[in-house]
């Protein structure tokens, strides 16, 4: 297999934290790569150390084939980022947005015409291109700042947390949009996020991270099946009890406790839920609530992790 | 890529984002007339001054009100890299395949050109002081202004590059940026002080600039030409490149 990145034992300290603690990363060329972790997980740290802006405590990376301490001008020139905080000047168009950045980029001054028409068409700007940016609603700075990431011909292009703070139809129109480009252009897309319906849509492969670690990485689809497990979500009026008759039960696999949920891995669930309601009346447990679910992202995640990804948020 | 094309981009973003803000213009050529028209006229019709003054008071003070707009105007745009750095617009242009140097050179030239464009209002409302401009004096102080505004605007680079938030404003504004105009003869004659306070005057670059400036514009000056222009230009090189490398330097501290 082909990987225009990897990282070996790649670790970010600040002082006693560790940020990013020895991952090792392998993200295969014209792939979508997700990066999936709770805030403070240490996903920005990870993108900024491989996007040559963060230099690592210790361990290596090499992005399209060059190492980012000792080539990190080549790799400059083969990514385009997007960071997570809003970089767009107000008071300038977004047209003057994407020719300062072709000259940053070296673009040559022949081709920076064409290539701005290019990336205009792309993000589908339209009239507001030539408008001040402080007048663009939220998804169009996003897709301004994409598109500007675009604006060199990348091989690779880091999104971090790209439909944050974005309403849902804004960020389902910028998920089409990454899809579209991953289809049409030579390019490689390394995003990090940590909503788990967009790492499943948009995703060939994921890596989950927390507190500096890689958990796992795979396709969203082999983790999930992984699980080989429906799941059955239990509301019960005594708790303790029913976990205690429950764990008997030879059928589930797993259980996990979430707030008041008590989420059981189980195979053929369609059959099971009957069971396990005659099973809690059996034991004179009152049933509030049960509902079935083939697993989802977030269950992979809380069975890797042991909680939710987003905490309170 | 050439270093100068990315230079010349971030020149360009600079001046353009100045030129922009018509408010901020307008602004910083009326706190000037202020200084001019009734600091200048109130004061000078109320003292009577020695010999260190030959005209008008408001002439004398013109070239140090120059001084002081292209002060405030260098060291703040210098220092609002650290406003840059929290809005990640500064990451944006790290991440290019620009060289560190280059950013700051850039960003300096930048600042400068925004200085220059209010010294030149200010050069051409001369007349409101009555101080007759010709081509000449125009020229050459246009040219000395290039030097005083870059130097400053790495003064101001230099501070950003040390600082991590807007919360030290008040503390630049106390100790650096009002000592450096209050101690640099733009208000009185800089011969003829206590030796203390003619020693620290001394140390201040700034009283070459508007030495510089006032030799030029009312033949005043108390030093020699040459020797403030020396001292004008070898101080613009000197902040620029200080703060090109330890910008370069402390890179990893500025994200």
């Amino acid at each position: 297999m082909d990987y225009i990145i990897e990282t070996h034992d790649i670790s970010k300290k600040y002082g006693d934290f560790t940020a990013v603690d020895s991952i090792n990363l392998k993200v295969p060329r014209n792939s979508v790569y997700g990066i999936l972790g709770p805030n403070g997980a240490g996903k920005t740290t990870l993108i900024s150390m491989l996007c040559t802006i963060l230099h690592p405590t210790s361990g290596s990376a090499t992005v399209n084939g060059y190492d980012v301490m000792k080539d990190s001008k080549e790799v400059r020139k083969s990514i385009g980022v997007v960071f997570q905080s809003r970089a767009l000047d107000d008071i300038l168009t977004g047209r003057e947005h994407l020719e300062m950045h072709a000259a940053l980029y070296g673009v040559p001054s022949d081709l920076r015409k064409q290539r701005i028409e290019e990336v205009l068409d792309l993000i589908a700007l339209g009239e507001k291109a030539d408008e001040f940016t402080k007048t663009y609603s939220g998804g169009m700075k996003r897709r301004l700042e994409i598109g500007r990431g675009l604006i060199h011909h990348p091989k690779v292009l880091f999104l971090d947390e790209p439909t944050l703070g974005l309403d849902p139809q804004t960020r389902e129109s910028i998920w089409e949009y990454i899809q579209k480009l991953n289809q049409q252009e030579d390019i490689t897309v390394l995003m990090s996020t940590h909503y788990m319906d967009e790492a499943d849509k948009l995703c060939d492969e994921i890596a989950i991270i927390n507190k500096g670690h890689i958990i796992k990485s795979d396709s969203p689809k082999n983790l999930k099946h992984e699980l080989k497990a429906d799941i059955i979500t239990m509301k019960v009026d005594d708790q303790e009890k029913f976990l205690n008759e429950v764990k008997k039960l030879d059928f589930i696999k797993n259980i996990m406790v979430v707030d008041s949920n008590i989420k059981m891995m189980v195979e053929g669930g369609e059959n099971l839920v009957a069971t396990l309601v005659n099973f809690a009346n059996k034991n004179e447990i009152m049933v509030k609530s049960i509902e079935l679910d083939h697993p989802n992202l977030e269950d992979v995640f809380i069975n890797y992790t042991g909680k939710r990804i987003v905490e309170g948020a | 890529m050439s270093e100068w094309e990315g230079i010349y981009t971030i020149w360009f973003r600079e001046a353009k984002r100045y030129v922009r803000y018509r408010s901020r213009i307008l602004s910083s050529v009326v706190t000037p007339l202020l200084w001019l028209l009734i600091f200048g006229t109130g004061l000078g019709s109320a003292i009577r001054f020695g010999t260190g003054i030959t005209g008008s008071y408001k002439a004398f003070i013109f070239p140090g009100i120059i001084g002081q707009t292209i002060l405030f105007t260098s060291i703040f745009s210098g220092v609002s890299v650290i406003m840059d750095r929290q809005y990640g617009f500064l990451k944006e242009i790290m991440v290019a395949p620009v060289s560190r140097p280059s950013i700051v050179f850039g960003k300096a030239l930048g600042i400068g050109t925004a200085s220059i464009i209010q010294g030149v209002i200010l050069l051409l409302l001369s007349f409101v002081v009555g101080v007759q401009m010709t081509p000449v004096i125009f020229v050459v102080s246009f040219l000395l202004m290039i030097p005083i505004s870059v130097g400053l605007a790495g003064v101001g680079l230099l501070i950003a590059t040390f600082t991590d938030s807007m919360e030290g404003f008040n503390l630049i504004m106390s100790f650096i940026v009002l000592p450096m105009f209050l101690l640099s003869g733009a208000l009185f004659p800089v011969t003829g002080l206590p030796s203390f306070l003619q020693a620290v005057v001394y140390l201040d670059p700034l009283t070459y600039g508007v030495d510089a400036l006032r030799q030029v514009i009312i033949g005043q000056g108390a030093l020699p030409l040459y020797l403030s222009t020396i001292v004008v230009v070898g101080f613009a090189l000197f902040t620029v490149i200080l703060a090109a490398i330890l910008f370069s330097k402390r890179e990893q501290n500025l994200m």
